[in-house]
């Protein structure tokens, strides 16, 4: 098997007092899609937010193509625009329009020239649905719309991994289809991603393998058959009972 | 429920019921509004007119022969506050800027010019606008450094930097609050989409704080606006000072009143201006 595009060993991450991540190791392969499953403060987004290096790490180190990136000499402006990463609150930026929002990034961390820039960026926002949407501000939009704008935004610069937390989470149950629609495309794509999700179907259907974070700790990660259908660790046997009862499942 | 049903009028009549009776409720709140205002001010109105010292009053506040005389000369010296209000709200506003810029900074080699900055902002909020006036004013040519030619013992120049000294730290700290109003999500998003620190500042987090404090801002423009006033302390003659010296020729206040509704016919715009933005932005979604 080839070199994995990303890796995580024996992550550990602590804020305060409080240990969120103790011990993490996992890696995905290109063109993997990796799912993380748990309950809310599990870690999920934090892992997400230390492989973006947007979070310290304390403890272990996350290679990305054989290149450790946690490592204080690393350039972490240079490894952020190596990933995309997608948030459960969209954030975009209020004071640009959507064609602004999909700029920024091509045009002031990759050095794209403006109108070379502006065609990617309206090529892959009607590539995600939003054509005429170029010049709407993202209050204008559905939630469901901002948050594919995300996607084309974290998108657009071609990432080596997608990186995607909750994407649908912060969604009116009506508006959750068509964001998984954008995600099923980038799968589809072959795109690299790890995603952490709420939505068990979904992470059947796009996930190569699914994770099982407990408590700051990894303890089970298999195929969505293994993890969802015959769990084997008695917490995540515990959490899916449990989102079987709520009808979550 | 089928009983209660046949109590309720046809579709649209009990529309029609409703809008009357809400007209009747606004006609009733116009009149009040109007009825009190006119008790309340022709009220007040009448304790002052019907005051045994108002016609002494009248004659060394509100007279009109020495409004008219003195007018053109206040107006005259209205320019010098006008032209020194613009110049130092500039200098204000990059000042205000560069030390909110620092104080909200990151990293720790910053940490000496936080610490300066805070400093900065503590002191020159803390101490009497005036009395600033009073120390550059007076103390900078004192110290002999300079001679007569130099910009530095010219009053308008000095009183000017005691004014963008004491507003930059007011404004600075209202550049602040909106920098730190900015959600923690924007920076996350400015980073993530590969921008650095001071892209993601300069890009993302500057404009949008920068549209969050418009109104504080407006109203630091208003005050300064007034306090240019101060820079007559030493010397130069602007709107106030002149009025003090047509008053002092002849025991008439008239014309500071005069100089007073200079200074509206500038702060009253800027007011309604400050308004309209208020009510802008808070028709917004975001």
């Amino acid at each position: 098997m080839s070199e994995p595009v990303l890796e995580v060993r024996g992550v550990t991450k602590s804020f305060g007092d409080r240990e969120v991540l103790r011990g993490i190791d996992l890696s995905v392969a290109e063109h993997e899609s990796v799912a993380l499953i748990g309950a809310s403060g599990s870690g999920k987004s934090t892992l997400l937010r230390c492989v973006d290096l947007l979070e310290d790490i304390d403890d272990g180190d996350i290679l990305l193509d054989g290149e450790v990136i946690t490592d204080p000499s690393v350039d972490p402006v240079a490894v952020r625009r190596r990933f995309g990463l997608v948030f459960q609150a969209f954030n975009l930026f209020p004071h640009l329009n959507v064609l602004e929002n999909v700029e920024l990034g091509i045009v002031r961390a990759h050095g794209v020239e403006s109108q070379e820039a502006g065609t990617t960026a309206r090529a892959i926002l009607a590539r995600f649905g939003l054509e005429g949407r170029e010049s709407d501000r993202p209050s204008e939009l559905s939630g469901g719309q901002q948050q594919r704008v995300a996607i084309a935004r974290a998108f657009a610069t071609r990432p080596r991994a997608m990186l995607l937390d909750e994407v649908t989470s912060a969604l009116d149950p009506e508006l959750v289809g068509e964001v998984l629609g954008a995600v099923r495309e980038l799968k589809a794509e072959g795109v690299t991603m790890l995603l952490a999700t709420h939505e068990m179907s979904f992470a059947r259907e796009v996930a190569d393998r699914v994770g099982f974070l407990h408590e700051g700790r990894l303890i089970e990660v298999g195929t969505a058959e293994q993890v969802l259908g015959s769990p084997k660790q008695a917490p995540t046997q515990r959490f899916l009972r449990r989102l079987l009862e709520a009808g979550r499942l | 429920m089928e009983g209660r049903a046949e109590d309720l009028p046809g579709p649209g009549g009990r529309g029609a019921e409703r809008a009357a009776a809400r007209r009747r409720r606004d006609r009733r709140g116009v009149t009040i509004a109007a009825v009190s205002t006119v008790v309340v001010l022709g009220g007040l109105a009448a304790l002052v007119l019907t005051s045994s010292g108002w016609p002494d009053v009248r004659d060394t506040f509100f007279s009109w022969s020495v409004f008219k005389s003195s007018f053109p000369e206040v107006l005259g010296g209205f320019w010098l506050d006008v032209k020194l209000f613009l110049i130092i709200e500039m200098a204000v506003l990059a000042l205000g800027l560069v030390v909110a810029l620092v104080r909200t900074s990151r990293p720790a080699a910053m940490f000496p010019l936080r610490i300066i900055a805070a400093v900065y902002t503590d002191v020159f909020r803390g101490v009497p606008t005036i009395l600033l006036v009073y120390l550059i004013g007076f103390g900078i040519p004192a110290l002999g450094y300079f001679d007569n030619e130099s910009v530095f013992v010219d009053p308008l120049v000095l009183g000017g930097i005691a004014l963008a000294l004491s507003y930059g730290a007011y404004v600075a700290e209202v550049y602040r609050a909106g920098v730190n109003s900015v959600p923690p999500g924007q920076r996350d998003a400015a980073l993530a989409v590969g921008l650095t620190e001071t892209q993601a500042v300069r890009h993302v987090i500057l404009p949008q704080a920068v549209r969050r404090v418009g109104p504080p801002l407006l109203n630091d423009f208003i005050a300064l606006q007034k306090d240019v006033a101060l820079v007559s302390i030493l010397g130069p003659q602007e709107a106030f000072r002149i009025a003090q010296i047509e008053q002092a020729s002849d025991f008439n206040y008239t014309p500071l009143l005069a100089a007073a509704l200079l200074y509206l016919a500038v702060t009253l715009p800027l007011a309604r201006v400050l308004d309209r933005w208020d009510r802008g932005q808070s028709g917004r979604a975001v």
